[in-house]
């Protein structure tokens, strides 16, 4: 076990998907000597050579198409878009090729060995166009798995399922909590499993769900509730596609209540599509209806970012919302 | 230092702008539409036994095109793209290369999956969209795809596999492979974003792929003067680093030698290379689509006496390796086959309902189990609805 905050684990998983595996390259913008403007690949080119660890050419269409065309001959492509907010001049490459590969080719060709890392989320000032969270663009599309880890240990190890996983997968990393969150890390080689989410905290009045940098404020929430002693069910989804919805709805079952957090807006967040699958499979557990405490229906603020943000107050107003139903 | 930019270049003390002019890229053409070689140029590698599989895959596709786009009229098949006029631009340039070259395609270059050996029945399998069709009856029509045949199944977003070439190239370049890519698109597709990022990553990165433009003149009824204002897209290949080159794409002996020295270039010095070939599209667009309301008929019969297919056959005779006889007899043998594997592609069932699931993940993930169950109890309530799948659901 090792201390690390989630850059350095992210660090380290990279480092141990380059080693086992050469035919796995790292790229990106600034990836290469630089080591990446957040550091995530800081060391790699070093270690690696600059074969393995590389910059490209300031282009996201570029970044993926390339990574799309090394996954078709079989290479194992770790692409890094710079900010999950540019990631949309890839939207094409990602949604209409990258996605589609292997449905369309009858598994003639596939790019399974895609991971699109991006740094994603709000809460650094980063207004606009370095605060975003587009997950639920890419839980629309089938073939995609998508996943957001909310700890260096978190990360480490699903960061290196997702490489490994024979499916294209964007990995959406939390980057208020790069440096602020901070862990032990078994040192080892290991993966934590793709499509299963975790209850963090068992609890027996009411369920929070979130994910990434989200699960802070619904661990806050909880603290405050429970002084209340209302008992909150933690759960972090992890994988939103394709999401667990059974293990949430077997907690739901039990707390008949629910609350969703996520960063993103609200209208078609994918809150939405938890509140809908769970209504469905709940429907006559629920003792409230479904609530959720996300992200507003605005491009996201610089000035009043932190009043923008579903953060743990807000998040605790709805459960004693849920709870006097 | 790592900035490399030039900066003892030419210096100038009056403002001076450059244009096309500045950079004339000529054509290069070898053989005359009698079937001579103009004065000075010389034959590319060929043998007999190639220039005849050549001229056997233009036979074959133009009697698979004629067949299938009456088809499409007849409404056998939902949708086809004929390849007239430009068979020399993709299947010169495929005969440059080594079998297990990977070729990406945009959709007009059914030639060069022919001239690799996809069969008649693969062709009509796909056409049909029927249980045998290697794509699983998924995509329209002409979006063919081979892993055996090293051909990149074809998708209907225009450019995207430009950047799939350049990382497909690259991947070859790390594993020391021998070969290169060869991407075709058409001149539309070059306005495309993906044409600048692939070119652009090509360059900077060395790796072995050739860029085949078929500038026909069209995309849809665009005119290439409404596509572009420079000297036609293969300046743009200078600009970025590129070995570059411009070929009569009517001239099949001209298409062959370009890439025959572009793969060279590629395979022995990592050197991505652009490749415009001017030709003229024929045909309509697609069968969803009539010339007539945006270009005259003239400038067709222009283009029709330019015929690629023409201007080897005369070369052949002038060789006595054909002969008029051979070549109705071919003709005919062709539209046989034709005939013979669209009538077996016909009978054949559409892709068991299995085939709507899988391969959208390696495995099925829960929800995908969950909506399958879902739509085969559906199925079984209501067989009359769903014909192409209800009776079959018992073989599943």
């Amino acid at each position: 076990m090792s201390k690390m905050n989630l850059l350095q684990a992210i660090n380290n998983a990279l480092d141990i998907a380059l080693s086992s595996n050469e035919k796995a390259l790292c790229f990106g913008e600034d990836v290469g000597h630089f080591g990446g403007v957040f550091r995530a690949t800081s060391h790699l080119q070093e270690k690696y050579g600059k074969h393995r660890c590389f910059n490209t050419p300031l282009t996201e269409q570029g970044i993926v198409g390339f990574a799309n065309g090394l996954a078709a001959q079989g290479m194992t492509a770790i692409a890094e878009i710079q900010f999950a907010d540019y990631i949309f001049p890839a939207f094409d490459q990602i949604v209409n090729e990258t996605a589609k590969f292997r449905y369309r080719s009858g598994n003639e060709f596939n790019v399974g060995g895609i991971t699109i890392r991006t740094p994603y989320g709000g809460g650094i000032n980063g207004g606009h166009y370095h605060s975003q969270s587009p997950e639920a663009y890419f839980t629309h599309t089938p073939g995609l798995k998508v996943v957001v880890p909310r700890n260096p240990e978190q990360a480490k190890g699903l960061l290196l399922a997702a490489i490994r996983d024979p499916n294209p997968v964007i990995f959406f990393e939390p980057k208020r909590i790069y440096r602020a969150s901070v862990g032990e890390v078994p040192d080892e080689d290991y993966q934590l499993p793709l499509g299963k989410a975790e209850v963090v905290r068992e609890g027996t009045d009411i369920t929070l769900v979130a994910w990434g940098a989200q699960m802070e404020a619904i661990e806050k929430a909880a603290d405050l509730a429970e002084k209340d002693g209302i008992s909150c069910e933690l759960i972090d989804l992890r994988t939103l596609l394709p999401w667990d919805r059974d293990t949430l709805a077997e907690s739901v079952k039990k707390t008949g209540r629910l609350i969703i957090n996520h960063e993103a807006p609200k209208t078609s967040g994918f809150g939405a599509e938890i509140a809908a699958a769970i209504q469905e499979a709940c429907f006559l557990h629920l003792e409230s209806p479904i609530l959720r405490v996300t992200g507003l229906d605005t491009p996201f603020p610089l000035a009043l970012e932190k009043e923008y943000l579903p953060d743990h107050l807000k998040t605790y107003e709805a459960i004693i919302t849920s709870i006097n139903y | 230092m790592t900035d490399k930019r030039e900066t003892a270049a030419l210096i100038v003390h009056e403002p001076a702008f450059y244009d096309a002019t500045s950079l004339q890229i000529p054509t290069l053409r070898i053989l005359r539409e009698d079937g001579t070689l103009y004065p000075g140029a010389s034959l590319p590698e060929i043998n007999q036994t190639l220039a005849l599989k050549i001229y056997d895959t233009f036979l074959f596709i133009r009697a698979l095109d004629e067949r299938l786009l009456a088809s499409q009229r007849q409404g056998r098949i939902s949708f086809y793209m004929t390849e007239t006029g430009e068979e020399a631009a993709d299947i010169g340039s495929t005969a440059a290369l080594a079998d297990d070259d990977m070729i990406m395609a945009q959709y007009r270059e059914q030639g060069a999956l022919a001239f690799r050996g996809f069969t008649p029945d693969q062709f009509m399998n796909q056409l049909f969209s029927n249980e045998k069709d290697l794509g699983k009856g998924r995509q329209m029509p002409i979006h063919y795809g081979s892993s055996e045949l090293h051909y990149m199944t074809v998708s209907s977003t225009l450019g995207t596999q430009l950047p799939h070439a350049t990382g497909y190239a690259f991947a070859l370049k790390a594993q020391q492979k021998p070969n290169c890519v060869l991407c075709f698109f058409g001149e539309g597709a070059a306005s495309e974003g993906d044409f600048h990022a692939a070119l652009n990553m090509a360059g900077v990165f060395k790796v072995p792929v050739i860029f085949f433009c078929r500038n026909n003149g069209y995309a849809i009824s665009t005119p290439a003067h409404e596509q572009y204002a420079g000297d036609g897209i293969a300046p743009r290949g200078v600009g970025y680093g590129l070995k570059t080159i411009r070929v009569d794409g009517n001239d099949v002996f001209a298409v062959l030698k370009a890439t025959q020295e572009a793969r060279k270039l590629a395979v022995e010095h990592h050197q991505p290379v652009l490749i415009e070939a001017m030709t003229y599209r024929l045909g309509a667009h697609s069968s969803s689509d009539d010339p007539s309301g945006y270009r005259n008929k003239s400038e067709e019969d222009t283009w029709r006496a330019k015929c690629p297919v023409m201007r080897l056959k005369n070369w052949l005779i002038h060789q006595h390796w054909w002969d008029e006889e051979q070549d109705s007899q071919r003709k005919q043998f062709h539209r046989d086959a034709i005939v013979a594997a669209m009538k077996k592609a016909e009978k054949l069932p559409a892709p068991p309902l299995n085939d709507l699931f899988t391969d959208v993940y390696d495995a099925l993930p829960w929800h995908l189990k969950e909506q399958q169950a879902e739509l085969v109890s559906h199925l079984r309530k209501y067989p009359d609805a769903y014909p192409k799948s209800a009776g079959r659901l018992g073989d599943e």
